[in-house]
């Protein structure tokens, strides 16, 4: 397949646990540059957590994290703070410096990594927050947005550095119709216009499959099923079916295991 | 009887491992590469919200306390005739104990228990993991310059509460009771030791600062991320803080005044 010619993440054979939970059993997945890749999944299949490992915020118990080659849990401390200056990551609840104006958390990757003039750094930020359509909102402060205007600062700080990679922590998750909108629009766009690669980890399958080029379908610490939306629209699992038309009951059980239901009722305190 | 001595080893381990990752957080503040030009302003920026911002707390209690320790001073002394050694009461008290103690035990509720509810929020909200992301160090940009201004603040706010006792202390049995204002001042003058009485209650008020500040930002960096986590951890830093001061003063007076 030509799209994975040239793959800027390489994760194999990764495994990892909390506690004595295994949360990924020999993950594969290849990431390809300069696409939309989306990772899905049920809540709780450790999707964020992936995003963490990419980032070198978790060390896995074993495998390899491949970024551009270089191996994300070996890398020292220092190379680690290297590469994360390349990436940018969009927190799923923004994770705006609550004590710095929407002008200041965009200019902060700036300030911390480049030494650039004090008006050039006011220019790269209107030209971010333009991107976002929030320049006029560059006074007020974090605790005067809205979430989706919060999201779209909290995006125009990831992409301040023009990173290689962009990450989306459940971007879509308790925005309002307009806002979700707004985001798939803008995360499709700025991939298109920077020609940088994302990944969006998400469980809004319809926002997330209309702008994806690749999706990856994770469960149970594992890769269940992946391909092209349409490709994926077509497997006949069950499991993967399940999910992508949202059926309340099937693998995945609507019901917590529990005794016999009437049983239970009749036996009284 | 072998699950609680299971329970028991549990609690032990985890204890343990909670010093283990508090000394850790010392070390990464401790000999993190100083940049100073990057660190001053949020140093400075600290040192007003650790500092400035508990003044007036520090002024108040200072006052009072000094004035009943002259009110309290007098009505026993006055009975032996020599209410004019209130003057060295108050002083003496007010240098060597209560300043560093009472301001310490301040410093904990007022500043301490606000660092670990901000880094605790800053936590939970991702944005240490945010900073982290950025490629900036959480240790230098959050824990360090909060930590450095807690330790600078300590002794001058017990310092600050000592002038203010002493004065409020004279306000009492000069002003008041009419005490003869040169005795008062001249028996303080006479009997208060630089090195042995304000340089060792400094030192007193600087391993307070050290272990309040210490406590408060390793609970905020270590809580559970959760609005019931930080509250837990709030608590948590005002009740050890507040114990480590009290014995840390025990042990520390035994050294400096017992002789030993």
């Amino acid at each position: 397949m030509d799209m994975f010619d040239d793959i800027i993440i390489n994760i194999r054979k990764l495994n990892f646990s909390r506690g004595d939970r295994a949360i990924f059993r020999g993950l594969d997945i290849r990431i390809p540059r300069g696409k939309v890749t989306a990772i899905m999944g049920p809540s709780g299949t450790g999707k964020t957590t992936l995003l963490k490992l990419i980032g070198g915020q978790l060390l896995p118990d074993s495998g390899r994290i491949e970024l551009d080659g270089a191996n994300i849990p070996t890398l020292s401390r220092r190379d680690l703070f290297e590469v994360r200056a390349r990436l940018g990551m969009l927190f799923q609840s923004g994770a705006l410096f609550t004590d710095m104006s929407v002008f200041e958390n965009v200019a902060f990757p700036l300030r911390v990594h480049t030494d650039l003039p004090e008006d050039m750094i006011r220019d790269i930020v209107l030209m971010k927050l333009q991107a976002v359509g929030l320049r006029g909102a560059r006074e007020l402060m974090p605790s005067e947005l809205s979430g989706g205007m919060a999201r779209r600062v909290a995006l125009a700080r990831a992409i301040a550095l023009d990173p290689h990679l962009v990450m989306y922590d459940e971007p879509f998750t308790g925005q309002d119709p307009i806002a979700m909108g707004v985001l798939v629009n803008l995360i499709r766009r700025l991939n298109q216009a920077l020609g940088h690669t994302s990944i969006i980890v998400s469980h809004d399958i319809k926002e997330t499959l209309g702008i994806a080029d690749y999706v990856y379908l994770v469960s149970d610490g594992s890769v269940i099923a992946h391909g092209t939306p349409k490709e994926l629209a077509q497997v006949e699992s069950e499991q993967v079916r399940q999910f992508m038309q949202g059926l309340p009951d099937g693998p995945v059980p609507f019901h917590y295991p529990a005794g016999e239901y009437r049983a239970e009722l009749m036996k009284g305190v | 009887m072998l699950d609680q001595i299971q329970a028991l080893g549990r609690y032990g381990l985890t204890r343990l491992g909670a010093v283990g990752r508090s000394g850790m957080l010392l070390a990464h503040v401790l000999v993190a590469r100083p940049q100073p030009l990057k660190m001053f302003p949020l140093l400075l920026k600290q040192i007003y919200f650790v500092g400035v911002l508990s003044l007036v707390i520090i002024l108040v209690s200072g006052m009072f306390i000094g004035m009943v320790l002259g009110l309290q001073g007098y009505t026993i002394l006055v009975d032996y005739g020599s209410e004019q050694a209130v003057g060295q009461m108050v002083a003496l008290s007010l240098v060597r104990e209560l300043a560093p103690v009472v301001a310490a035990l301040l410093f904990a509720g007022r500043a301490g228990s606000a660092l670990t509810a901000e880094i605790g929020l800053m936590k939970a909200t991702e944005q240490l993991s945010s900073l982290e992301m950025i490629g900036v160090d959480p240790y230098r940009q959050i824990i360090a310059p909060r930590f450095w201004a807690g330790f600078i603040c300590m002794p001058i706010l017990s310092a600050i509460f000592a002038i203010v006792g002493v004065w409020g202390g004279a306000l009492v049995s000069v002003d008041w009771l009419g005490i003869y204002e040169g005795s008062f001042w001249a028996n303080m003058q006479h009997s208060v030791d630089f090195y042995e009485d304000i340089l060792n209650g400094l030192i007193k008020a600087v391993a307070f600062g050290f272990v309040v500040t210490w406590i408060a930002v390793f609970q905020g960096y270590d809580c559970v991320p959760t609005s019931e986590g930080i509250s837990q951890a709030t608590t948590r830093t005002v009740v050890y803080a507040s114990l480590w001061v009290l014995g840390l003063d025990f042990i520390l007076t035994a050294l400096m005044f017992g002789d030993l």
